[in-house]
């Protein structure tokens, strides 16, 4: 198979270990003075965009950042929970770039690009070096050290984390970088503001319209480069893990503008959610993956089992993941433990009034914690209520926020009763296709964290969004982006009043009247809801060829009725939340579509993506290294119409194999 | 579409903008469960005004999971409502008795202008942590993580400190409108750790200032912040930064 000769990753030459290093050596450089006359666009303002941003102002660039929330630190990395991986080997146990590098390519199913990820190893440690000068407060040992845990598809301890809290700590330690650099001047804030257009000017990206938020005014804005630093497209469901302002838009209408979509099929469906309690459901919370350290997931092993869990004995009990994946257990990767969770719920198995959810149990680790306690405390023969009361105590201390927060949704008490758990959507590790720059296809549009693809291959693995975002904003572009700012010093800033900025403008005014003149009669909502059940059944946690048809078909449908019968009421000149929601949810409309074309045509099941006509004797996803070893890089060609280009992946480095965490 | 069986009576504030004047609404709330959010409650609300043709009720609002900051109203008087320790988002209608009538107001402070309805403008509070609220440190000028070590207990409050969502409800919920728990809680995360020893004394001041030149008022001492705070910011936070304040005020030679 030979890649497409429209895409060019920049992958540099020379052994896996020494490419990063030697090329971030030999790119291209701006000199101090030609810096300070660069303009670069960050559109989106959470770990990737945030961290970008500041990064390239303390290096001189002039730099102007949007972001849709009241202020920057809202952005949706703030609620990331568990942690960042790093390969500092802090705990002694064998961990290495080498070892960080490997788990992610075999977590992510062999489907990213080895020199990638690589580097993404290669500067986990410089994260934590630079949050920790920051004054991000970890999680410490008694002796000062910083302290680690486990996660998903990993055999060491790598995760750093601040309680439940890590996105938080991590998000609120780029927002200072930022905020430091807007009270130096050299970072120009726009809150309320949302990107609705890339500006083209002869091939290169020049631009973006953005509409004020607050005043509803539309605004032209040059830059030499733009990052779109903008998350991912999760809420396509409707219900998800992702911010309810979560969405697709900055990266949609870049596709359009010509930057390839890579791997859109593939979505992270994440194991351990709160379950959905009603069609009022607005969105689903995560419960940290952190907590299958010490909780154990188990279903009974009789159907319709109503008893109460903690009257069911340990004999009837059936702890699946243990069963069915000895070497890992309860910390196989994400994707692994969502399609165990589903495949007992669909065999009857499941509990909880909908009968889809199964439990997350932490009585076993609490008694063992509590017993540790008892020794350290010196108690001879402690009563089983006293071993349970210490160790409630050392949990609370690990989950307490997250235990908090589980009660405080379901009205039950997770100390004294299993959590109901099951899988929802949490990440998409599909997005604009980039190259070893991060540079989409479009000259001088770059995409930086969950925005872009390029990393998690078909299944991310627990800690690491933290580590690519930052890596992408910290470490990755503030080198690669001299390899074409260097060659635009001469550009002098284009006068906004150039035609391109004027169509594009006038585009984004055709559609926002498109969308208050159609005076229908069904809000935004109906319309995303309806488009959310569709993705979710039919390209959701499992996929086949006859749903993934009909789906396409019923998308198309969907967006016709929405473009003659949604309503959206105000007006265009001022705050008008529902003419947001209603612009990103015409967005999602297409990219559905996209992603059902994307999945459909995988003939194969790897990491997120399951297709079931691809499974093993036993259910295992069955990769065809074959057919599909290769990023699919979608270019749109018009409405319904894409056009496939293939960059071929080479493993020179790591022996494929079929991933066994049994 | 039926949810559930409560029915309430909402005394929504709607303002258009932060030029015209605002007044409260009488909205009715029907068929609500008591598993909803407060939020999603709202979402019905606004569902069925939309299918009435009446504009729905702006708010913020957006993580949904009681961590972004963005939600921010008075329930019945109280900012983020009745329950202690939670956001707006998180409040859940089992809190509320069927027939209960809800008065539902934006945050008042001069230093929040609203922007429509129940929406605030809070930019006050990214100026203020732009006057100090960082540790200067570049990226690439650090050494190794381990190389400094923090006993426990000061990097368990300092992270309880840095909690702070920056939702404003302390503002809120304080008769003078001071931003003193807010500055507080970060002037105190970088006061509690090494790294935030070189600019401490700049830090506090500059903070503060910008504080004042915003408009929040003074603080009087009397709790109602560390009250209302749905993520259990100390009021020791105050303590500390006055004794940063004072002490940087006697020393600084500037």
């Amino acid at each position: 198979m030979a890649s497409s000769t429209k895409l060019n990753s920049r992958i540099p030459e020379g052994v896996l270990e020494n490419k990063w290093t030697k090329y971030r050596s030999t790119v291209h450089l701006v000199n101090p003075s030609n810096k300070r006359s660069l303009e670069v666009l960050v559109v989106g303002s959470g770990l990737a965009g945030a961290s970008a941003a500041a990064t390239l102002a303390e290096m001189g660039y002039k730099v102007k950042v949007f972001c849709f929330q009241d202020s920057p630190r809202r952005a949706h990395s703030i609620a990331a929970q568990g942690g960042v991986n790093a390969a500092k080997n802090y705990q002694n146990d064998g961990d290495s770039i080498y070892r960080l590098f490997y788990d992610t390519i075999k977590g992510g199913d062999y489907r990213s690009r080895e020199a990638n990820v690589h580097r993404l190893a290669e500067v986990s440690g410089n994260i934590i070096d630079q949050c920790v000068g920051q004054g991000v407060p970890f999680a410490r040992e008694y002796g000062g050290t910083l302290s680690n845990r486990s996660f998903g598809g990993t055999q060491v301890q790598r995760t750093f984390y601040a309680a439940g809290q890590t996105g938080q700590q991590l998000l609120l330690g780029a927002y200072s970088a930022l905020q430091r650099q807007v009270g130096m001047g050299a970072v120009t804030m726009l809150s309320r503001h949302e990107m609705l257009d890339i500006v083209n000017i002869d091939g290169k990206a020049r631009g973006i319209i953005a509409r004020d938020l607050v005043t509803g005014k539309l605004e032209r804005h040059f830059g030499h480069a733009v990052l779109l630093c903008t998350g991912g497209y999760g809420n396509v469901f409707f219900l998800s893990t992702n911010a309810m302002g979560s969405n697709v838009t900055a990266a949609w209408k870049a596709h359009k503008k010509g930057a390839f979509f890579g791997n859109p099929c593939y979505t992270q469906i994440h194991p351990t959610c709160i379950p959905v309690s009603g069609d009022h459901q607005s969105k689903l919370t995560l419960m940290s993956e952190s907590l299958r350290n010490d909780g154990r997931i188990w279903v009974p092993k009789k159907k319709d089992d109503n008893r109460k869990p903690t009257d069911i004995p340990e004999e009837e009990r059936d702890y699946y993941l243990e069963r069915r994946y000895p070497a890992f257990g309860n910390l196989v990767p994400r994707d692994v433990a969502s399609r165990a969770a589903k495949e007992r719920c669909d065999a009857g198995y499941g509990v909880g009034a909908s009968k889809l959810a199964v439990y997350l149990d932490f009585t076993f680790n609490t008694e063992r914690y509590g017993k540790i306690e008892a020794a350290k405390k010196n108690l001879h023969n402690p009563s089983k209520d006293e071993i349970m009361r210490l160790g409630k105590e050392v949990v609370k201390e690990k989950y307490g926020n997250l235990f908090d927060m589980y009660a405080q949704i379901t009205g039950e008490n997770p100390y004294e009763t299993p959590m109901r758990i099951y899988p929802a959507v949490h990440y998409t590790m599909g997005g604009l296709w980039v190259d070893y720059n991060l540079m989409t296809t479009v000259p001088g549009l770059y995409a930086l964290g969950e925005a872009n693809f390029s990393d998690h291959g078909a299944n991310r693995l627990g800690a690491s969004a933290l580590m690519q975002g930052l890596a992408d904003g910290y470490f990755v572009i503030p080198y690669t982006i001299g390899d074409y700012l260097s060659e635009e010093i001469r550009t002098k800033a284009i006068p906004t009043d150039h035609p391109a900025f004027v169509e594009a403008e006038k585009n984004v005014q055709d559609n926002i009247s498109k969308l208050l003149g159609i005076k229908g009669t069904k809000s935004v909502d109906h319309f995303h809801k309806k488009l959310g059940k569709i993705m979710w059944d039919k390209c959701g946690m499992a996929r086949n060829k006859e749903g993934l048809t009909s789906a396409i078909e019923e998308i198309k449908q969907l967006r016709k009725e929405f473009w003659s019968d949604v309503r959206v009421l105000g007006d265009a000149n001022e705050f008008n939340p529902e003419l947001e929601k209603a612009a990103r949810v015409a967005d999602f409309l297409e990219l559905g579509e996209l992603m059902c074309i994307d999945a459909l045509h995988r003939n194969e099941s790897c990491g997120g993506h399951f297709r079931e006509e691809f499974q093993t004797e036993e259910g295992e996803a069955m990769r065809d290294d074959a057919n599909f070893s290769y990023v699919a890089a979608w270019e749109f060609k018009e409405e319904s119409k894409f056009e496939l280009h293939k960059e071929e992946l080479k493993y020179e480095n790591i022996k494929i194999a079929q991933r066994s965490y049994k | 579409m039926s949810h559930g069986n409560m029915n309430l009576t909402l005394k929504v504030w709607k303002q258009k903008n932060k030029n015209e004047k605002g007044r409260f609404e009488t909205i009715e709330a029907k068929g609500i469960s008591p598993d909803m959010s407060f939020l999603e409650m709202f979402d019905v609300v606004n569902e069925k005004l939309i299918n009435e043709g009446k504009e729905p009720i702006a708010f913020d609002h957006d993580c949904r999971e009681g961590i972004c900051g963005m939600c921010s109203m008075y329930i019945n008087g109280q900012p983020h409502g009745p329950k202690q320790g939670v956001t707006t988002c998180q409040l859940h209608m089992r809190s509320f008795k069927d027939g209960d009538t809800i008065v539902v107001e934006p945050w008042r402070s001069a230093a929040f202008p609203v922007i429509k309805d129940l929406a605030v403008d809070r930019s006050s509070f990214d100026r203020i942590m732009a006057a100090g609220g960082f540790v200067s440190v570049n990226t690439g000028n650090v050494k190794d993580a381990n190389n400094i070590l923090i006993p426990k207990d000061d990097a368990d409050t300092a992270f309880a400190a840095a909690a702070c969502i920056g939702c404003g409800a302390c503002v809120a919920a304080c008769k003078n409108s001071s931003a003193m728990l807010f500055v507080s809680a970060k002037v105190s995360q970088f006061a509690l750790l090494p790294q935030g020893q070189i600019e401490k004394q700049d830090r506090v001041l500059n903070m503060v200032r910008q504080m004042d030149e915003e408009g929040f008022g003074n603080c009087t001492n009397t709790g109602a912040c560390e009250a209302e705070c749905p993520k259990g910011i100390s009021l020791e936070n105050i303590a500390r930064m006055n004794r940063e304040y004072m002490g940087a005020s006697f020393t600084q030679n500037k």
